[in-house]
């Protein structure tokens, strides 16, 4: 027996050290790993999954019932046409309204590609169910003078009876605006139904259903231009042109059309196209509602918060694992990496459930509205790349309180 | 050499001194028996050379490489490469069948799943646990664990290998198979170095080292 020396000849200065080989962690064999983790608590994963599924559902369901309503407003915009434009007479730099010359119905119908046209003029007078009724209460309906094919070139039908024709030229007969013929109470035509406009009675021989792309007409009474020049002696100073151009250069009849209305003066004729700014509502109608994406928002931080709490119990509930990792090889990086992508991975399985989720209940919406069925292509990335990047996030604190734990410690655990 | 420690001391927060001066060598190919009472230091000398800690002072050289001066990545990668470890506790994962858990003993070297799976089928022929290939470890007896366990340690042919009470949990007949097969595995020229409570163990390696209140108190050569 002897006992230990107490010093042993080392040498200071030996051969050099051989290469040392790295401890290497191929990106394959990390998603291999973080997988096998999350097999093993199958159900745990599962509920911590829950969590981001739901927050992920909430916003993806949020985006997609706005975006199909926003579509089945464009597809009913569509229907209507995009090609109608309006031409009315705007304002000078005093701010004093300027007015369209009579010639300009003519010069715009014998313009190339414009399909139909046809104009509208504003008259000073008020229409009342009775001339007993106050002559303040005008019910806001205005009267206007119209060309006999208005319904056709704005995109509307009647709802009841006829519009104007050849005999309403001749004759006083008035056709009814939707919303005008509702403040009036007339409902249907027939009979001897009479309206009192400017001191005379009109027979009511039409009443129009809604006019989509300009609502305005909704609230007026319409009377043939003949009849009005007769009795009202108006003047012929159109107060709005509806035009039907052709679908393929709407924008080119479009830039046309102010100067062809008023040559002389073609910066006081205003020219906008109605379904444009329907389809501005549209869009801001389809913009998500802040409240809702906020509750998916509360409910992805509730996940997130779940997810980092199971990790942190994972961690400690792995102490072996960890210590085991780390006398095999494992460097602290690689496990920070192992329970980031376990996280990372929990969260973005999560997030394609939650877009599976989200993707449901706009389709149940959709068909019970009878509405396209949209979700945004962005979602089908966004949502795993959210929980993905939740995940990571999550998993953040966890997976460096591992990387941190001493081997031996966990070893001994 | 394989393993070369100079006086080195290990202290822990609190005061406690687990290890005071050792200085030791063991050359390529040795078989040590580490021996002692609880609290003289085994465990704590051993994690050392396995480079899971670091000394207080004093060097430490493993597999050729100053560990004091080394980086967490290059410590990561001797043990990777050149250090096979054998619990008491086995440390296998349940979740894994017996190729997987040999397998996974060398994930950190980077070779392939695909040739990682063919060394740990190898290993496991070897340790006599060929017909258990897709066996979890609840399905295997005490001995058999331990035999994974070997395999995983030996799979990635280290230099040295550690070996902390591996009979600690086993009964008397498996415990010397798993002896058994350490000693003949070691033949292949990869240094051991094992803790044991035992002297009837202890006693069937040709060197000792007795160990007591964080000192080698003696080193005996049979």
């Amino acid at each position: 027996m002897t006992t230990a020396s107490p010093t042993l000849p080392l040498p200071s200065s030996g051969p050099p050290a051989p290469p040392l080989e790295r401890a290497r962690l191929p990106p394959r064999e990390l998603v291999g790993v973080a997988l096998q983790g999350l097999r093993t608590r199958k159900l745990r994963a599962a509920l911590s999954a829950l969590g981001i599924a739901i927050g992920i559902g909430a916003m993806v369901a949020v985006v997609g019932v706005s975006a199909s309503a926003q579509a089945n407003l464009l597809a009913e915009i569509d229907a209507l046409g995009t090609n109608l434009l309006t031409v009315s007479p705007g304002q000078n730099f005093l701010g004093q309204n300027e007015v369209l010359p009579d010639t300009s119905v003519p010069m715009i119908g014998h313009m190339h590609d414009v399909l139909s046209d046809v104009a509208i003029y504003q008259l000073s007078q008020n229409v009342y169910r009775t001339p007993f009724v106050p002559s303040e209460q005008t019910g806001g309906i205005g009267v206007d003078a119209a060309g006999d094919n208005l319904p056709q070139v704005v995109g509307t039908t009647l709802a009841s009876g006829h519009f104007l024709d050849s005999v309403s030229a001749r004759f006083p007969e008035a056709v009814l605006g939707a919303q005008a013929a509702s403040i009036l109470q007339i409902s249907q035509v027939g009979g001897h139904l009479m309206v009192y406009l400017g001191n005379r009675w009109f027979t009511v021989v039409g009443i129009l259903k809604p006019v989509v792309l300009d609502s305005s007409l909704d609230s007026t009474v319409f009377i043939s231009l003949p009849v009005a020049e007769r009795l009202f002696q108006t003047q012929p100073n159109p107060s709005e042109i509806y035009v039907r151009a052709n679908q393929n250069d709407v924008i080119g009849v479009s830039n046309l059309l102010a100067p062809t209305a008023d040559p002389e003066n073609s910066s006081g004729v205003d020219v906008t196209r109605p379904s444009d700014a329907l389809a501005a509502r549209a869009a801001a109608k389809g913009q998500f509602t802040t409240l809702l994406l906020g509750l998916g928002a509360v409910a992805l931080l509730v996940g997130a918060i779940g997810i980092a709490n199971i990790m942190v119990i994972s961690v400690l509930e792995r102490r072996g694992e960890i210590g085991l990792r780390r006398a095999l090889g494992a460097t602290r990086g690689h496990i920070t990496a192992q329970f980031l992508a376990e996280s990372a991975l929990l969260a973005a399985i999560g997030g394609v459930a939650g877009l599976a989720l989200g993707a449901g209940a706009t389709e149940i919406y959709a068909v019970s509205r009878h509405e396209p069925f949209v979700v945004p292509t962005y979602a089908l990335i966004a949502a795993p790349a959210a929980g993905f990047v939740i995940g990571a996030l999550a998993g953040l604190y966890p997976a460096m309180k591992a990387a941190r734990l001493s081997p031996t410690e966990a070893l001994r655990a | 050499m394989s393993i070369r420690l100079d006086h080195v001391v290990k202290e822990y927060p609190g005061g406690v001194t687990a290890l005071r001066d050792v200085t030791v060598e063991v050359p390529d190919g040795d078989q040590v028996a580490v021996v002692g009472p609880s609290g003289s230091g085994k465990t704590t000398m051993l994690t050392i050379l396995g480079t899971l800690e670091r000394p207080t002072s004093g060097s430490v050289h493993v597999a050729d490489q100053d560990v004091g001066a080394a980086s967490d990545q290059r410590l990561a990668g001797l043990r990777a490469h050149q250090i096979g470890f054998v619990f008491q506790s086995f440390h296998l994962q349940e979740a894994m069948t017996a190729v997987d858990n040999v397998a996974t003993g060398m994930l950190y070297t980077g070779a392939p799943l695909r040739r990682r799976r063919e060394a740990a089928r190898a290993a496991l022929e070897r340790v006599g646990l060929g017909h258990r290939l897709e066996f979890r470890p609840r399905q295997l007896s005490g001995g058999e664990r331990q035999r994974v366990a070997i395999a995983r340690a030996f799979a990635k042919r280290p230099r040295i290998i550690l070996a902390d009470e591996p009979t600690g949990n086993l009964d008397t007949k498996s415990g010397g198979e798993v002896i058994d097969l350490l000693v003949e595995l070691g033949t292949d020229g990869a240094t051991l170095m094992l803790i044991t409570h035992d002297p009837g163990i202890a006693g069937r390696f040709g060197r000792q080292l007795h160990m007591r209140d964080g000192e080698i108190v003696a080193d005996e050569r049979t």
